[in-house]
């Protein structure tokens, strides 16, 4: 399988040539598989929205190469266009974008700018509704009169009309109640699911990255300090919490249970903690 | 781009114009756009120019900073210039092709214009630069209190102002996410006919009023929270006092006016 997405030693400098330089990316390379989930995590400042706008071609590294499927999106204006709708990007609280009548003509703006026929439009329009569960009639409605949770997911079918390979959403949930949280995180497994695209998701909540990705981004300090599976990175627990980052409650539970001396293994979503707290009782009722 | 508007910028410092009362800066801009318009040639401009570089060079603030205030401008000066240059009749005639000439006096007149829109434009620099927002309207509010017999509202008047220049910054800030959100749908913003770029405002501008709107409630609402209730019975933490500095700043301003007046009254 070959990579959709590859970032070779990206580096951004802000404000370049002014006295209020200062470097955003250092040296990041990673590459994206179509259908991976990649949960991005990171402190606040520590890079994770440049990069995140380097995807889809919003800003130009300073140096370095975005590739995607295989060819430089900065090789050729046409390129670059066509990335920003092959990368969708939902920014923090994308409910402040919406500015259309109706919730059906703001789905529209984006299929719209791809220049497809008015029928395809519409088709995708509903199949992105569908996706994150607005009826037809609340297609007809003004996004303004929609609840919180509601305008949300408008804003991320914006994107997902779009049918991009590649979706990257920077905290997609942040502000919503537990509710709202767990079915936007629905709709975007949703769509991966159906579309086998690779999804970016940026995030603060460490057990929700935890519980769906298949991989994690760990960005400090402008570097990429960790790339591998949610056990490999939180089984450096103690490196994560000098970055000033989390680790899932049960991670941290599971670790203490190790401190003490009970053999557990290391867990990251509560799911495996049962399982494991199954395996270990019946391990004692045998013996 | 958006980030070079450097209207209602504040550089904090501790230098003499710093310091100075809001209301003696205020009062000093009025003198010497007075003084800017009433001077005629090149001696009480020098004038003007050496009290203008003074005030800078005595600020402290960077150069920089005032010229990078200048780059939204350019349009209005070269307009001006050519203007001046052009439509200025006189004797000395240099240049005359078609319909055009092109005289001493045009060229005189067209630097002088241009020399004049220069100078107020860095004496407002040089205030929003040394004054910071809260000091400005207080001194605003001051010089205007008189207005109050006549019932005017100057409190609320001045707390406006105070609240619209805190903004410029956080509403630039939004205008910048809005904009970089509907690229990454596919807006375009940069290529197409007038129409076409006019009508793509329409996703960046009303996502920006509704936002505006709602910061405008939620800060009504806190400030009222507070207890605010307009100007009345309400005191103040940092009164305004004039020192010796300021009480310096007249004299030289006044200096400065007669001056300007006798220069030009010999007609130098």
């Amino acid at each position: 399988m070959t990579p959709i997405l590859q970032v070779q030693n990206l580096h951004y400098t802000y404000s370049i040539g002014t006295p209020f330089a200062h470097t955003a990316l250092d040296d990041v390379s990673f590459s994206v598989m179509p259908g991976e989930f990649i949960g991005v995590i990171g402190h606040t400042g520590s890079g994770k929205s440049t990069l995140m706008q380097h995807l889809n071609g919003l800003l130009k590294p300073t140096s370095g190469k975005i590739l995607l499927d295989g060819k430089d999106i900065w090789a050729d204006k046409k390129l670059t266009r066509q990335a920003r709708f092959r990368v969708g990007l939902v920014f923090q609280y994308p409910e402040y974008q919406l500015f259309e009548e109706t919730v059906y003509k703001d789905i529209a703006f984006g299929p719209k700018n791809m220049g497809l026929s008015p029928e395809e439009v519409d088709r995708r329009v509903r199949e992105a509704a569908g996706f994150v569960g607005l009826t037809d009639a609340q297609l007809e409605v003004s996004p303004f009169d929609l609840s919180g949770g509601q305008k949300r997911r408008v804003a991320i079918a914006g994107v997902i009309a779009m049918e991009p390979e590649v979706l990257i959403l920077d905290e997609p949930t942040a502000g919503l109640d537990p509710e709202g949280r767990e079915e936007i995180l629905r709709n975007i497994e949703a769509y991966r699911k159906a579309k086998n695209a690779a999804i970016l998701m940026v995030s603060h909540s460490m057990s929700d990255v935890a519980r769906l990705a298949s991989r994690l981004l760990v960005l400090n300090d402008s570097n990429l300090a960790m790339d591998g599976t949610p056990l490999e990175v939180f089984a450096r627990a103690g490196e994560l919490v000098d970055m000033g980052l989390d680790i899932p409650d049960v991670t941290r539970l599971f670790l203490r249970l190790q401190a003490m001396g009970i053999p557990v293994n290391q867990v990251y979503t509560l799911e495996q903690a049962a399982a494991e707290l199954r395996r270990i009782k019946e391990g004692n009722a045998h013996a | 781009m958006l980030k070079d508007i450097t209207l209602g910028q504040y550089f904090p410092g501790n230098s003499v114009v710093h310091r100075l009362d809001p209301r003696t800066k205020l009062i000093a801009l009025i003198v010497y756009i007075v003084a800017l318009f009433t001077a005629g040639s090149w001696l009480t401009y020098a004038i003007a120019f050496g009290f203008l570089a003074v005030s800078i060079a005595v600020s402290q603030i960077p150069l920089k900073a005032i010229v990078r205030g200048m780059k939204p401008l350019v349009f209005v000066l070269i307009f001006t210039g050519i203007l001046n240059l052009f439509f200025t009749g006189g004797e000395r005639v240099l240049v005359s092709f078609w319909r055009i000439t092109i005289t001493l006096e045009g060229i005189t007149r067209a630097i002088f214009m241009v020399v004049r829109i220069l100078m107020l434009i860095s004496a407002t620099f040089l205030l929003t630069y040394t004054t910071s927002p809260i000091s400005l309207t207080d001194g605003l509010e001051s010089l205007l209190s008189p207005l109050k017999k006549l019932r005017m509202p100057v409190h609320e008047l001045s707390m406006m102002m105070c609240i619209a220049l805190r903004f410029i910054p956080t509403l630039i800030e939004e205008t910048d996410k809005i904009i970089s959100a509907q690229k990454a749908r596919g807006a375009d913003f940069e290529s197409g006919s007038l129409m076409k770029r006019v009508k793509a405002l329409v996703p960046i501008l009303v996502p920006l009023f509704i936002s505006a709107f709602r910061r405008a409630d939620e800060l009504a609402t806190a400030m009222e929270c507070r207890c605010y209730h307009g100007g009345d019975g309400r005191t103040k933490m940092k009164l305004l006092r004039l020192k010796r500095p300021d009480y310096c700043a007249f004299l030289l301003l006044t200096a400065l006016l007669c001056v300007q007046a006798i220069v030009s009254s010999v007609g130098l």
